[in-house]
């Protein structure tokens, strides 16, 4: 078994304060006052036995275990409670001491089955080493506690199980989910020796309103709380760290294996980005990784309605390049093109769009960030200088108001949620803006100070009245502005938000929302000492996103709420790696780096390192290709990690342009719904089995090391560098780091990344160069990365998406805490025990006048489709909005969704669609059509195999 | 909807958002260079000259700028 890290018992103190230097057992030791006894005597090497205490929470004092002795004090204080002073003598070793201590733990051993021979903690058990330190092995007040011996097993969350018979009543679970996760889904009942830990109104775990995010089970010292893989198989034998492939937060994890397979994942205390904490999906959902639908071999076929055939990689690279080839000779040579994937590694993208330019020879390259995040590249580059959030997660710590817009962070950026309401509780304040009552609004211990529930489509005219507030009232930080921003747009933007057509009087009708609020809101952002602002897709994905997010960068440049701890513009990302994706040049207009293709100074910098000729224009973006496909002039891709049947807009459009290639290629770990069109399927492999670097929305670069070996044999990466060499441009690289190092020597913002250093320090935010050889935490301190700070004129431009007489509803779209995204992974593990199906949220009245009631079919009708879900009645959403998630593909969510889309970047408008809603008793034609195509293609599959 | 009519539609949201500024034209110009493949802006402008298209006056000034530098 390894040995997990030593535990300081309590926290270090938030703030550093004077040093203070004290005894224990004889060693001087030196710590940072506020720090506990416990603490300093680990500092010296010296363990106190502790039960409650553990130094990710805060001290609580209620075990009795860790008492000392302070010489000049009286009695035998808890170590864990008491804070150092300077000139303390401590002792922890006294035969009185070992007495009392040995009491307390037999007083819990008659309570607490002492079988740890057969327990599957044994070995992992903090009783179990307190017992033996102090060489308990039964109770003097016997063994039959009444407490808890007798009770039932919890068994209902499919990951965890509650014993409460193991259960000390510590409460550190309680603590761990109040303090930490922020759910305070339990609590204790009873009192004394009585008293145990319940879920909810005495509830199951499963039907309270735990989470599992698993911190009270990271947290419990014994094993009353268990991870149900360590259960069954026992405790594991060795242990990785890696990064989770899931959203943006980019949690740290221990992959902890037995006998090759991984039984859990723990979150890492010292990842930088989650510090200790992580969700469902991270903790818990990675069982998909060995479902039996993986894609293990190669398969090509000809004919999307032949089956397939499995073939040797080396055959399946040379068709591909084959077929490429000859459909370059035909059609001309920019004839394909290639998609790279948010949930790839930095390395494993930069190989694909450097295939493209290189290998394919010309920039048709483009990335799922297209559908997400491309306004935030177009808009924070125009404003600020660069395609990034400006902030640290943990920088939320110090941030006074949090302005959250278009995000539900509860349910899609979890982790960090959890931090956010850690200093909402401790008194920051908050405004929500959002067309739905997300969770944020109203939760345990936290209520948004404003609400303003505007009106899909209508962000821009929103942002523009905050800064009209700002401007108008005098609230803007004229010495910022001064100093940080160019004069001259300034100046113009000025004149323009100062317009009547941006008062929130105006803009009310567009908005929905009052006036008098609005300017309330404003206030409290402007006069805030540190305003941070949060936003999410509910932002970018709109006709207007890359305004929005211009109007954003204004209204922080406004109030100076950038270039400093506590403030900023920092956007949500969706995917794991979606700012590495954009990082490494998966745009068709940008090199790596975000510098554009047509700059011949930048081209013949990768001209000599590719040893190739690069074209000077911007190649297709995603929805490009797909028109250019139906057209006929686009005839081939490669895609690599995405599932853009699934999660682009206007589905029949998309199976229409799939349908018009003569070869598709996909590179995934499952037959996704994109595959069904594919003639080439190359196996990808999961992130439990390769080596590279996620890039997380805070521009934190984290390692992901490999855990497993690939199923199919090959890395992504590798299987990139293969196709590449068949296509006739050698690559050959030995290892990602070989990759990395390129890309630091061609990307000023990565120069001083490596491997070796990303091994010494956890985790590097870029820039990272000689000025910031460790890292930028915090962007913009002195000056914009563009030099002055440029103000953007975003005039409001209503969408065509519009509510008519004939689409009278506004549907939005969003994300489900226990599913990620097109659901390929998460669908794939017990997360869909907690949600099963896509269902539309509308608001009562809404329903009542069309006849709905809760669980009813409803069929919805936009102008680019139809399809049919089950009803949930609710005042989440307002009167004239429904809104859906996307995670299963029979829910057809994105047949409905439109080819509308951002002005300045093609990214689609999902969260504005007209629909109407009616009772219906059967699926839509489509969803029938799409059974039955599934099914075909699952045959087809199902041939290759036997 | 049909590419063609598509990029028209794309360049007329483009000269709406950059209807606020006075040098709407070179911004426009600017941007559809910056971000469209050439075979998009030879598209629209075949399409422009067919007559067929519905384009704002400041896309259609905007066209005449490309390709001339
Ligand atoms: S799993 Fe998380 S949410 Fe559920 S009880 Fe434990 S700490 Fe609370
Ligand atoms: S379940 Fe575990 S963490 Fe919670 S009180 Fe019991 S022993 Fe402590
Ligand atoms: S899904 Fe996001 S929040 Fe959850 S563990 Fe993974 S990175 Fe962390
Ligand atoms: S560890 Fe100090 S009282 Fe429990």
């Amino acid at each position: 078994m390894y040995e997990s890290r030593l535990d300081m018992g309590t926290p270090m103190p938030l703030k550093i304060g004077m040093p203070v230097t004290l005894t224990v057992d004889g060693r001087p030791v030196t710590v940072t006052a506020g720090a506990s006894v416990m603490r300093a005597a680990a500092e010296a090497g010296i363990k106190v036995p502790k039960l409650c205490a553990t130094d990710s929470l805060d001290a609580f004092g209620s075990c009795r275990v860790c008492l000392v002795e302070i010489e000049g004090r009286k009695g035998y204080p808890a170590s864990c409670t008491t804070e150092v002073e300077d000139g303390m003598v401590v002792h922890t070793q006294s035969r009185e001491l070992d007495e009392l201590r040995s009491n307390v733990v037999e007083l819990y051993v008659s309570d607490h089955p002492l079988e740890c021979d057969t327990c599957s903690a044994n070995g992992d058990c903090e009783l179990q080493d307190v017992a033996a330190s102090l060489g308990v092995e039964s109770s003097r007040y016997g063994m039959n506690g009444a407490g808890h011996q007798q009770a039932a097993r919890d068994d209902s969350n499919p990951y965890f199980a509650f014993d409460p018979s193991q259960c000390i009543v510590c409460y550190r679970c309680v603590r761990a989910c109040d303090d930490i996760q922020g759910t305070f889904a339990l609590t204790v009942d009873g009192r004394g020796f009585a008293s145990k830990i319940v879920a909810g109104q005495a509830q199951s775990f499963m039907d309270s309103d735990c989470v599992s995010c698993g911190a009270c089970v990271d947290h419990c010292p014994t094993e009353a709380l268990i991870e149900k893989p360590v259960m069954q198989k026992g405790q594991p034998d060795r242990s990785i760290t890696t990064t989770c492939a899931y959203c943006g937060v980019g949690c740290s994890f221990h992959a902890e294996l037995k006998d090759g397979e991984v039984l859990r994942m723990v979150p890492d205390q010292q990842g930088q980005a989650n510090e200790g904490h992580a969700c469902i999906k991270g903790r818990f959902a990675f069982g998909y990784a060995t479902h039996k639908d993986r894609i293990t071999r190669p398969m090509i076929r000809e004919n999307i309605n032949d089956p397939w055939r499995e073939v040797s990689w080396e055959e399946a690279f040379s068709y591909t390049a084959e077929r490429f080839r000859a459909i370059q000779q035909e059609y001309g040579p920019d004839s394909i093109g290639g998609i790279t994937s948010s949930r790839c590694t930095n390395e494993e993208t930069y190989l694909v769009q450097k295939m493209v330019r290189a290998a394919f020879g010309n920039n048709n390259v483009d990335t799922c960030a297209r559908v997400c995040h491309s306004p935030t590249g177009y808009g924070l580059k125009t404003t600020l200088g660069e395609s990034a959030g400006t902030q640290a997660f943990n920088s939320v710590a110090s941030a006074d108001l949090v302005m959250v817009m278009g995000a539900n962070p509860s349910d899609a950026h979890p982790v960090f949620a959890s931090r956010l309401k850690r200093r909402l509780r401790e008194g920051a304040q908050l405004i929500v803006a959002d067309p739905r009552r997300i969770e944020l609004v109203s939760s345990a211990h936290i209520k948004a100070d404003h609400h303003l529930a505007l009106r899909p489509g209508s962000n821009v005219a929103f942002i523009n009245a905050m800064a009209h507030v700002v401007v108008t009232e005098g609230l803007e930080d004229a010495a910022f502005i001064e100093a940080r921003c160019e004069s001259g747009p300034y100046q113009k933007w000025r004149e323009f938000i100062s317009g009547e057509q941006n008062s929130p009087e105006t803009t009310e009708r567009i908005t929905g929302i009052p006036a008098s609020e609005l300017r309330a809101a404003a206030r409290l952002f402007a006069t805030a000492p540190n305003a941070a602002i949060y936003y999410g897709l509910g932002v970018s994905e709109h006709s207007q996103g890359s305004t929005t997010v211009m109007g954003i960068a204004n209204l922080a440049m406004a109030t100076g709420n950038l270039g400093r701890e506590g403030v900023g513009v920092n956007p949500l990302r969706g995917q794991n790696n979606v700012q590495g994706s954009c990082d490494m040049g998966s745009f068709p207009h940008e090199l790596p780096g975000y510098r554009h293709i047509s700059d011949a100074s930048v081209r013949s910098l990768f001209e000599q390192e590719w040893n190739t000729q690069l074209r000077p224009e911007p190649g297709l973006r995603i929805p490009n290709m797909f028109d250019a496909s139906i057209s006929g002039n686009f005839k081939g891709l490669y895609v690599q990690g995405e599932d853009v049947a699934q999660s682009d807009p206007n589905t029949h459009h998309v199976e229409k342009a799939l349908q018009s290639l003569e070869c598709l290629v996909v590179q995934d770990i499952f037959l996704n719904e994109t595959a069904r069109f594919a003639h080439v399927l190359l196996p990808g492999s999961s992130f439990l089995e390769k080596n590279g670097t996620f890039t997380n929305a805070e521009r934190r670069i984290s390692m992901v090391r490999k855990a497993i070996e690939p199923l199919a044999g090959l890395e992504d990466w590798e299987v990139t560098m293969a196709l590449s060499n068949a296509l006739g441009y050698p690559m050959n690289y030995g290892h990602p780091s070989e990759i990395m190092d390129e890309i630091a020597r061609l990307t000023p913002t990565f120069q001083g990344v490596s491997y070796a250093k990303l091994d010494r320090l956890g985790s590097i935010q870029w820039p990272c160069n000689d000025e910031a050889p460790e890292g930028t935490p915090t962007m913009h301190v002195d000056e914009f990365v563009r030099g002055k700070g440029y103000f953007a004129i975003t005039g409001f431009v209503p969408t065509d998406e519009r509510a008519t007489r004939k689409y009278p509803l506004l549907m939005t779209t969003g994300r489900i805490l226990s599913q990620y995204n097109v659901g390929a992974q998460t669908r794939r593990t017990a997360n869909s025990e907690f949600y099963a199906e896509d269902i539309l949220e509308i608001h009562p009245f809404d329903a009542e006048e069309r006849g709905i009631s809760e669980g009813d079919w409803c069929g919805i009708v936009s102008r680019a489709g139809e399809t049919v879900l089950r009803a949930v009645l609710t005042d989440r959403v307002q009167p004239g909005v429904v809104y859906t998630t996307f995670h299963f593909p029979s829910s057809g969510a994105n047949v409905i969704t439109t080819d509308n889309s951002d002005w300045a970047t093609n990214c689609p408008e999902y969260k504005v669609t007209a629909v109407q809603v009616s009772h219906v008793s059967e699926p839509s034609e489509w969803q029938k059509e799409y059974r039955d195509f599934a099914r075909r293609q699952e045959e087809l599959l199902e041939k290759a195999r036997v | 909807m049909q590419e063609v009519q598509q990029l028209a539609k794309m360049a007329n949201q483009i000269a709406d958002n950059f209807s606020f500024h006075d040098d709407a034209v070179d911004r426009i110009s600017d941007h559809i260079k910056r971000f469209w493949a050439p075979s998009m802006q030879r598209k629209l402008i075949e399409f422009d000259q067919s007559g067929e298209a519905e384009l704002k006056p400041e896309v259609r000034a905007a066209l005449k700028t490309l390709g001339t530098d």
